[in-house]
């Protein structure tokens, strides 16, 4: 049993799977600049939402990742009734962001998920957004 | 933990004055920026956060193999120790359409990997730093120096131990003269803001105008 302290680590999305059984290999996504396969950015930042209200959605079609890990799935899509960050998500449901990202991205590509502000959301900002931010702390 | 049956609507979010109007518009976004916090354990990262989020600073956590790679995968490597990086956030609406959050992280080298990442858009870095172990901040000044992120310095002060001069420090951390250096409290907003404006400043210097 050298990989229970590992799995234990990667937390609750390690034991969706069907006890006894390895987890089958979800592909390894490299988010490459933040971004996902259908480009999609998803910086920590990042605003989510679920595109449809969450009690309509579909069931998942069986065999996809999506059914396995449904609950995860469904725990995202339903804190995402609200609109919340990539982080937001990984903290409030206690998932480690990395696995948070790949579920958010595939979520988004499948279009259950909206991903906001795209753009050049992974260049500087500009000095416009920096002064609304100055005014902004000036306030506080 | 029982993911379906727990209530997520709400979620388990401190904030006093409830939902913001933002949260609950799913037709558009606020403009979203970050500034970084970085510094060595128990260097008042957290607290520094917490004196100016409007929600409870929250925790999230990034898996990691002992090589230093993320891990974004459901398996995690066999042959590999992971160690997992707590990073700790909060969050301050500045406008009804303009949210900054507040990322913590941790300041030595073997998370590096996970910097790229978060500060990939940031307006740049607060590197706090304690005085009585200034070496603590050395990797994280290392990373933002070359890194090319608008950063500053800022000293935590903790009542009772020596007090220096910023210049003392900028010297001692031998910091070129453009780089700023305040001291102040990370338990006191009113100082915590002046912070977080002097890095804005700061990043409002070597940020173009518009052609
Ligand atoms: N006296 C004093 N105590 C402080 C100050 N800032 C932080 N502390 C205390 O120092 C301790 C560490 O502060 P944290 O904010 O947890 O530090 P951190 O950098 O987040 O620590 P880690 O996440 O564990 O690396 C806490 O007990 C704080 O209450 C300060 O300015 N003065
Ligand atoms: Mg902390």
């Amino acid at each position: 049993m050298t990989a229970a302290p590992v799995i234990s680590a990667v937390g609750p999305v390690a034991r969706a799977a069907a006890p006894g059984r390895r987890t089958a290999r979800v592909r390894p996504y490299s988010l490459t600049g933040g971004r996902t396969r259908f480009g999609h950015v998803l910086l920590v930042e990042t605003f989510v939402a679920a595109s449809a209200d969450p009690d309509e959605e579909p069931a998942p079609a069986p065999g996809g990742l999506a059914a396995r890990v449904m609950p995860e799935v469904r725990a995202i899509v339903g804190l995402c009734r609200r609109l919340r960050s990539v982080a937001e998500v990984s903290a409030l449901l206690k998932m480690p962001l990395g696995v948070v990202r790949v579920l958010l991205g595939d979520l988004a590509d499948q279009g259950r998920i909206r991903v906001y502000g795209t753009g050049d959301a992974t260049g500087r900002p500009d000095r416009a957004l920096l002064e609304r931010v100055q005014s902004g702390l000036r306030r506080l | 933990m029982d993911y379906a049956g727990s209530d997520t609507t709400t979620g388990p979010e401190a904030d006093h004055q409830g939902p913001r109007s933002w949260q609950t518009d799913r037709s558009r976004a606020p403009a979203v920026t970050k500034i970084v916090i970085a510094g060595g354990f128990g260097v008042g990262k957290t607290t520094f956060v917490g004196s100016v989020s409007e929600i409870t600073p929250l925790r999230t956590e990034a898996v990691m193999t002992e090589a230093g790679e993320a891990v974004d995968d459901f398996e995690a490597v066999p042959d590999k120790d992971t160690t997992t990086v707590a990073m700790d956030f909060g969050r301050i609406t500045l406008e009804s359409d303009l949210v900054l959050y507040l990322f913590g992280t941790p300041g030595q080298k073997r998370f590096w990997f996970m910097w790229d990442d978060l500060v990939r858009g940031a307006i740049g870095a607060v590197v706090l730093v304690d005085t009585r172990r200034l070496e603590d901040c050395f990797p994280a000044l290392d990373y933002f120096e070359s890194g090319g992120l608008p950063y500053i310095v800022a000293v935590n002060h903790f009542e009772g131990t020596a007090r220096y001069e910023p210049e003392v420090v900028r010297e001692a951390l031998s910091l070129p003269a453009q780089v700023p250096v305040l001291v102040m409290d990370a338990r006191k907003r009113i100082t915590v803001v002046d912070t977080l404006l002097t890095l804005v400043g700061r990043a409002l210097e070597i940020t173009p105008g518009r052609l």
